[in-house]
């Protein structure tokens, strides 16, 4: 099983994932929090929301938009973005739009071809967990989301942007 | 001109501490090549073919002396005494050491300037007018605008993994010194009826192996809505533009498959549903950087200087130089004056470490502290007094850099092809020569007039062979280098594609072929046309016949 950061107030530490990642040929488990494909997710994702007895999360490939979700976000404890490769910057306007534009406050997790020097993009649309691929560690991460003490533009965190800054 | 304030100085100190961190890594052998090659091209260092090459971003083609000064330095310590202008205003240093980048940074640090974006699929720098701020022809002062998206696209969290790289140019001149319309996205500022500003956005233009005159998607949008309209275009191309092949990835293929009109409507979808409030900028941060680009503090000057008048009687080649690398200043006394990196023999676009101390002094001395960079591959000294225009050619003349040629037939813009870079088919440095030694009698250049031969080393088009009068694109055949003409291309408000000439030329064919292609331009011109025009209302063929009936 990969293993997860979790950011919470701008430290990254390991944390225990709860959520099995179900793939399209696993049958769902009987119990516990999963995370499905959006196929899946459509076709099932009601039934098991509704048992109300477990957490369920969604896995949003690149091509996929996250507008579909709208619905449904504030029963969704989860959004993986998969990141199929490092290069491939789809998901972080999914993120972006998920935080800013529908308000969504569940976990979002970078899933896939997920890389410490990306760490500061990512948090800055509102990724908040993270499948590191390349086998960086909390601390690594906490230091590669923080190295820019100003940013220049408005996203999805809370910085305070360079011209706010200017201005006080 | 803009000043960095704390905020902008720490940001470049802790890129610069970014990088040195990863080098250190890649050279304790933590990083392979593969894991760092993303790392140092977002930082411009490309790996080329003989050495590393360092893309040094100058935003919006603006330097001041002690920026020139320092570019100057790292040219002498870190390069081969020589940095290369490039056709983004940019310059690069062809042979850098791995271990000396993190220094290198560091020294650019220490006066604004970076490599930022200079490399990697990420919003590149803008392009703009080398002439703002000099010329009575603009609307605006464009690199207000420039200063504004500068900051804006500096590691923006959400556009720095596009498909593609992207890049955007802003011109407020009716004449386009930018190459605006063959660029991602083009900006034109406008003034409407009412006096408002605006912009016409032109988007997917480009050049490369599918070339494309840009498509306006929007005739009128209002200055002070500019960064909410960009985000609509950029998050319509990042989630929708190609990924599968790195050919078909830039905007201009997105925006040709889905018609401009539907793009238009797409990215006009989109921007109604972003957040203004957030995403535009606030009229303080405007109001403060515009005051940056306040006045120049020109002196109340007649607009007729004897000295300069005098000077002109006296030495005809000065008088050359006025007719040909002096343009008409704003302000009365002044002038703008264009330094030309196409001496004979030079490689186009390349600077000294004496040239470049030079051009710092006399911006120092003469110039408030001002030298920009054009995409043409020369330098602009934007604001001289007519009065000390004699002073200044003297000192140019004696570094080599009064080259009376600017936008005649031997001011050739050439990419570094072949002779540096890993992707070339072939030579581009040695064409231009060529053929500027076939023209070197500049009273034949100028009698030619206007006529812009551009050269690139392969289908890339860095050297905008596209947007020529005469373009020259560099095959490989069998492993020997041919070249293809074209004829026809511009690249500024009257843009256009060229059109292939014919079959590839040799080496040794290409120089007499443009004195052909001038020969029959001679013979049907009409009084003060441009070869363009005479282009345009003949039409190939009378070239074609030029070129190729002898050899057949």
């Amino acid at each position: 099983m990969p293993k997860l950061i979790e950011l919470a107030n701008g430290e990254a530490r390991w944390a225990e994932d709860a959520f099995v990642n179900v793939t399209d040929e696993d049958a769902i488990p009987d119990s516990g929090d999963v995370i499905l494909s959006l196929a899946r997710f459509e076709a099932e994702g009601d039934a098991l929301l509704s048992s109300n007895s477990r957490r369920v999360g969604v896995r949003i490939e690149s091509d996929q938009e996250v507008e579909v979700l709208a619905y449904d976000l504030p029963r969704i404890a989860v959004v993986a973005l998969a990141f199929p490769k490092y290069r491939d910057g789809r998901a972080y306007t999914s993120a972006r739009l998920l935080r800013e534009r529908f308000k969504y406050e569940g976990q979002i997790r970078a899933v896939g071809d997920v890389l410490q020097e990306q760490a500061g993009f990512m948090v800055r649309c509102g990724f908040d967990a993270f499948e590191p691929n390349d086998g960086a560690t909390p601390e690594a991460w906490t230091k590669a989301a923080s190295r820019f003490r100003h940013v220049y533009q408005r996203a999805a965190d809370d910085r305070t942007v360079a011209f706010e800054e200017r201005a006080s | 001109m803009y000043q960095y304030d704390i905020i902008d100085k720490e940001f470049l100190q802790d890129r610069s501490n970014e990088f040195r961190g990863q080098v250190a890594r890649r050279l304790a052998g933590e990083l392979t090549e593969d894991q760092f090659k993303p790392l140092r091209l977002m930082n411009g260092l490309y790996l080329q073919l003989h050495a590393y090459m360092l893309r040094v971003a100058v935003p919006y083609g603006s330097l001041n002396p002690a920026q020139v000064r320092r570019l100057a330095e790292i040219a002498r310590d870190y390069d081969k005494g020589y940095g290369h202008f490039t056709t983004r205003q940019n310059i690069q240093f062809n042979w850098i050491k791995l271990k000396d980048a993190p220094d290198i940074l560091d020294k650019l640090a220490e006066v604004d300037l970076h490599a930022i974006q200079t490399s990697g699929n990420c919003i590149r720098n803008t392009t703009s007018d080398p002439y703002a701020g000099a010329t009575s022809e603009e609307v605006d002062d464009p690199r207000v605008w420039s200063e504004v998206i500068r900051q804006w696209s500096t590691l923006h969290p959400e556009f720095s993994f596009l498909p593609r790289k992207f890049k955007i140019a802003i011109t407020a001149s009716a004449k386009d010194r930018t190459a605006a319309k063959v660029h991602d996205i083009g900006l034109l500022m406008r003034q409407g009826r009412d006096g408002q500003l605006g912009f016409e956005v032109i988007v997917g233009g480009g050049q490369g192996r599918t070339p494309y005159v840009g498509p306006t998607i929007k005739e009128f949008l209002p200055t002070d809505r500019l960064l909410s309209y960009l985000e609509a275009i950029l998050r319509v191309y990042n989630r929708h533009g190609r990924r599968d092949n790195i050919y078909k990835a830039r905007i201009k293929i997105l925006v040709a498959a889905l018609g401009a009109e539907e793009f238009a409507k797409q990215v006009q979808e989109e921007w109604e549903k972003i957040d203004a409030e957030r995403a535009d900028l606030p009229a303080a941060e405007l109001a403060r950087i515009r005051a940056s680009f306040a006045q120049t503090p020109f002196e109340t000057l007649p607009a007729r200087s004897e000295a300069f008048e005098m000077a002109k009687a006296k030495d005809s080649a000065f008088a050359r130089f006025v007719r040909n690398n002096v343009r008409a200043h704003k302000q009365p006394g002044y002038a703008i004056v264009e330094i030309s990196l196409k001496a004979q023999e030079q490689t186009p676009g390349d600077a000294t470490t004496e040239q470049l101390n030079v051009v710092a002094d006399l911006a120092e001395r003469y110039g408030f502290n001002d030298v920009r960079v054009t995409h043409a591959q020369n330098l602009v000294l934007p604001h001289i007094k007519l009065d000390d225009l004699p002073t200044v050619f003297a000192a140019l003349q004696a570094k080599g850099l009064a080259t009376a040629n600017i936008d005649l037939i031997s001011d050739i813009i050439a990419c570094p092809g072949l002779d540096y870079c890993a992707l070339a088919n072939a030579r581009a440095i040695p064409i231009a020569q060529d053929i500027a030694r076939q023209f070197a009698d500049l009273d034949r250049a100028e009698n030619v007039g206007e006529l812009k031969i551009k050269i690139s080393g392969c289908i890339n088009a860095c050297g905008h062979h596209h947007v020529a009068h005469i373009g020259v694109l560099g095959v490989d055949k069998k492993g020997e280098e041919f070249y293809q003409l074209s004829l026809g291309g511009s690249g500024a408000e009257d843009a256009s594609i060229g059109k292939i000439l014919g079959p590839a030329l040799p080496a040794d064919k290409v120089a007499t072929a443009v004195d052909q292609l001038v020969g029959a331009y001679l013979t049907v011109r009409t009084d003060g046309e441009r070869f363009l025009d005479t282009y345009r209302r003949v039409g190939l063929e009378p070239f074609k016949e030029a070129v190729y009936a002898q050899a057949d």
